[in-house]
């Protein structure tokens, strides 16, 4: 990254600079790579799962796009997942909205809180940062866990119904929704790699290496911060509102700060602040948890050994392994 | 992919073996529970070897009935549970599923099992509404409900003169219905709540709610919480006496896990129901010694020994129907009277709930324990139809009424 820092040339020259040619083109070969993938999964896997892995590979882009991207340490996203996912059973169960839309509502309420919660962090760095992030989240765990008439208290809400997208197309069989979370990931996959490369996105990686640089220069730093924080706030709630849709229940699980750590594990074990790295730690933590299920208490510990490893042997995680090896930033 | 290998052997067994022998019914049941969190003890392992007891003392494959068991571990998450059972009912060719302790998990699979005609027979969570609101004609709650722990607790706890209450309610929905439940059976039955304290949700320091409630000089201490909570509660009200200076601990949601791993120094006094217990009868004894030869030495909680009784019945039922659908079996289940060495002689009824009667039993002091695991004494019996919601108080859509 030590080419931004020496440039004093505006965000849109950043922008040429950071991806050449022959880069852009592997990345364009990887989405079309990723898009046949999602073709051909439902056929080969089980369809739940690849739902499952997807919704959490959308979260964890989203986290990435803030550690990563942003360099702001959440340890509170579980919040707008789980709001979301609330909201959005809560809107398709009770107020009989269409998938979509109640979708929409639950992304939309994450983006809010994301402007709550954010405009709040924001005003600390560091481990104050993360704390900040990781109080309101739990004040987020709390009000779910003390309104059972919106929430369902410990049991969650149950049997939410898959409803007819846009009201015509019904998604009770698992094939149908799988088109429909397959979208959504890749819409969202596709925002984020857009925002990653655009000018906006330059600047918020020239504060990420250097701040007080960035604001010496002109730009308003936390502006851009916060813009970046509820735009990764709105999209785990995305993922959120979706994987409600697609399990049927919005539970406690989703809002607890544990999942605020799986994240960050998905995160560090696909590569920081690499595009396709949190996919890859999606796949691999979730299917841990599906294949290893049958071992009981020995998937926890399975999971502290994978993320030892990591830490230990390769660091940028295992596409940032990749991406280091071919000398191509992925 | 060794899921697919075993999916395609069992098809492909089940195809070499229909034509040989015309009454070979291959049935897999899948126990989900907690393996390695809070209520690994109480379910876990103990709740396979159970459904396995139950396949052997049943001589399935004498009668034709060939059982495959499978487990996994569903971390007390939904989501997590949901998806095991999913891809046991859509791609393992798993008929029924055993045990699922969490209510919010239970609900779940309680769902999942209804929309794809599967059967569930639920021993490890306590939510009544498994066979209230959310009733399905598709499951079976076997072992208890919070209901029966109230009546249980509240009632027969409140006729033995521990006429006033006072209540350390963890503060979250299931506290609040603990207590609400459990107040309306001891009012009903004569006695009186002095008061009630709601303590932060999961915490670790109890000690001023347990003044006030020493303060309050009710007779007895309700403990409306679970898990973690409990333990933390029952320890130390030991370490203020509570017991000793002459009031009553009652555990609403406790197991004889629980006063296992308390140890009877600090659960001594303690009163709690429970549906099971292993020294009750030279039968109870006989089964409980051969599941703790295969559990480690540990005696069957209520839960485990819910999952042999259930497991034994589905396939009493799937013999009785000469077929594992879904809907001849229930109807089986729910037709043919069940009796096993554990639980003695009961029915199921209308809206899935397992009629059986319930126990109050004191947690011993350590100087009346005379083995390991020797740790109640019975002080009440409450019949069935007294311990569980009356049919015509069902919020069940099932129910006719």
């Amino acid at each position: 990254m030590a080419d931004i820092a020496s440039t004093d040339a505006p965000a849109a020259a950043l922008a040429i600079g950071e991806v050449d040619d022959s880069t852009a083109r592997l990345h364009r070969n990887l989405m079309i790579g990723i898009a046949i993938a999602l073709v051909i999964a439902p056929f080969v896997a089980y369809p739940v799962f690849v739902m499952k892995v997807l919704c959490f590979a959308l979260f964890a882009l989203a986290f990435n796009l803030l550690l990563g991207y942003g360099g702001l340490l959440s340890f509170g996203h579980a919040a707008y997942f789980g709001m979301a996912s609330y909201v959005s059973a809560y809107t398709a169960k009770h107020w009989g909205l269409t998938p979509e839309l109640a979708i929409l509502a639950g992304t939309g309420i994450a983006a809010l809180l994301g402007l709550a919660f954010g405009a709040l962090a924001i005003r600390r760095q560091g481990i104050y940062f993360a704390m900040i992030t990781l109080a309101l989240a739990q004040m987020a765990f709390f009000f779910s866990l003390q309104t059972p008439r919106f929430t369902g208290g410990e049991d969650g809400i149950q049997a939410v119904p898959r409803g007819k997208l846009l009201g015509l197309f019904s998604l009770a069989d698992d094939r149908a929704l799988y088109w429909l979370v397959a979208a959504v990931f890749m819409g969202g996959l596709l925002l984020i790699y857009r925002v990653i490369h655009s000018p906006f996105g330059q600047v918020c990686k020239a504060i990420r290496d250097n701040e007080p640089r960035a604001i010496s220069l002109g730009y308003r730093a936390s502006q851009y911060k916060l813009a970046v924080f509820v735009l990764s706030a709105g999209i785990a709630g995305l993922a959120g509102a979706t994987k409600a849709i697609v399990f049927q229940l919005a539970s406690l699980t989703d809002v607890h700060w544990s999942m605020s750590g799986e994240v960050v594990l998905m995160t560090l074990v696909g590569g920081l602040g690499t595009v396709f790295g949190p996919i890859v730690g999606a796949i691999v933590i979730v299917s841990m948890q599906n294949f290893l299920a049958t071992l009981g208490a020995w998937v926890t510990v399975v999971q502290g050994v994978v993320f030892v490893i990591c830490v230990l042997l390769f660091r940028e995680g295992i596409v940032g392994m990749i991406a280091k090896w071919i000398k191509k930033p992925l | 992919m060794q899921l697919k290998t075993l999916l395609a052997a069992t098809a492909l067994g089940a195809l070499m073996a229909s034509p040989a022998l015309a009454q070979q019914i291959s049935v897999k049941a899948g126990v989900l529970n907690d393996r390695s969190g809070l209520y690994a003890d109480l379910s876990g392992e103990g709740s396979v070897i159970a459904a396995r007891l139950a396949v052997e003392d049943f001589k399935a494959a004498d009668k034709g009935i060939k059982v495959e068991i499978v487990s996994a571990d569903h971390q007390n998450k939904p989501d997590v549970g949901s998806t095991i059972a999913r891809q046991w009912y859509d791609q393992d060719g798993v008929d029924l599923i055993l045990d699922v302790p969490t209510s919010s998990v239970a609900l779940a699979v309680n769902q999942i099992t209804r929309e794809k005609n599967k059967v569930h027979i639920n021993s490890g969570a306590a939510s009544s509404d498994l066979t209230g609101k959310a009733c399905s004609p598709n499951t079976v709650h076997w072992t208890y409900d919070t209901y029966a722990l109230a009546q249980g607790t509240g009632g027969a706890m409140t006729k033995a003169g521990g006429d006033s209450w006072f209540f350390l309610t963890a503060d979250y929905a299931f506290g609040h219905a603990l207590e609400r439940d459990t107040s309306a059976v001891v009012t009903k039955a004569g006695g009186k709540v002095l008061g009630a304290v709601r303590t932060p949700f999961p915490g670790t320091d109890f000690s001023s709610f347990l003044l006030q409630a020493q303060a309050s000089k009710a007779k007895v201490i309700g403990l409306a919480n679970a898990g973690g909570d409990t333990i933390n509660s029952i320890k130390q009200a030991g370490e203020f006496g509570i017991v000793a200076g002459g009031q009553k601990l009652a555990g609403l949601l406790v197991f004889a896990t629980d006063v296992h791993a308390l140890g009877l120094q600090t659960a001594q006094g303690l009163v709690l129901t429970e549906s099971f217990y292993w020294d009750m009868n030279d039968q109870t004894r006989a089964w409980s010694e051969r599941f703790a030869k295969l559990n480690g030495g540990k005696k069957p909680s209520m839960v485990q020994a819910g999952v042999y009784s259930g497991m034994l019945h589905y396939l009493k039922a799937v013999e009785a129907a000469k077929s594992k659908d879904s809907a001849a079996v229930m109807a089986k289940m729910k037709e043919l009277p069940t009796d096993d060495p554990l639980f003695g002689k009961g029915t199921v009824r209308a809206d899935g709930r397992k009629m059986h009667d319930m126990y109050l039993f004191e947690v011993k002091k350590p100087s009346e324990s005379k083995a390991p695991w020797d740790y109640y004494k019975q002080v009440a019996v409450l019949k069935a139809d007294e311990a569980f919601k009356p049919l015509a108080e069902s919020e069940c859509p099932l129910v006719k009424k």
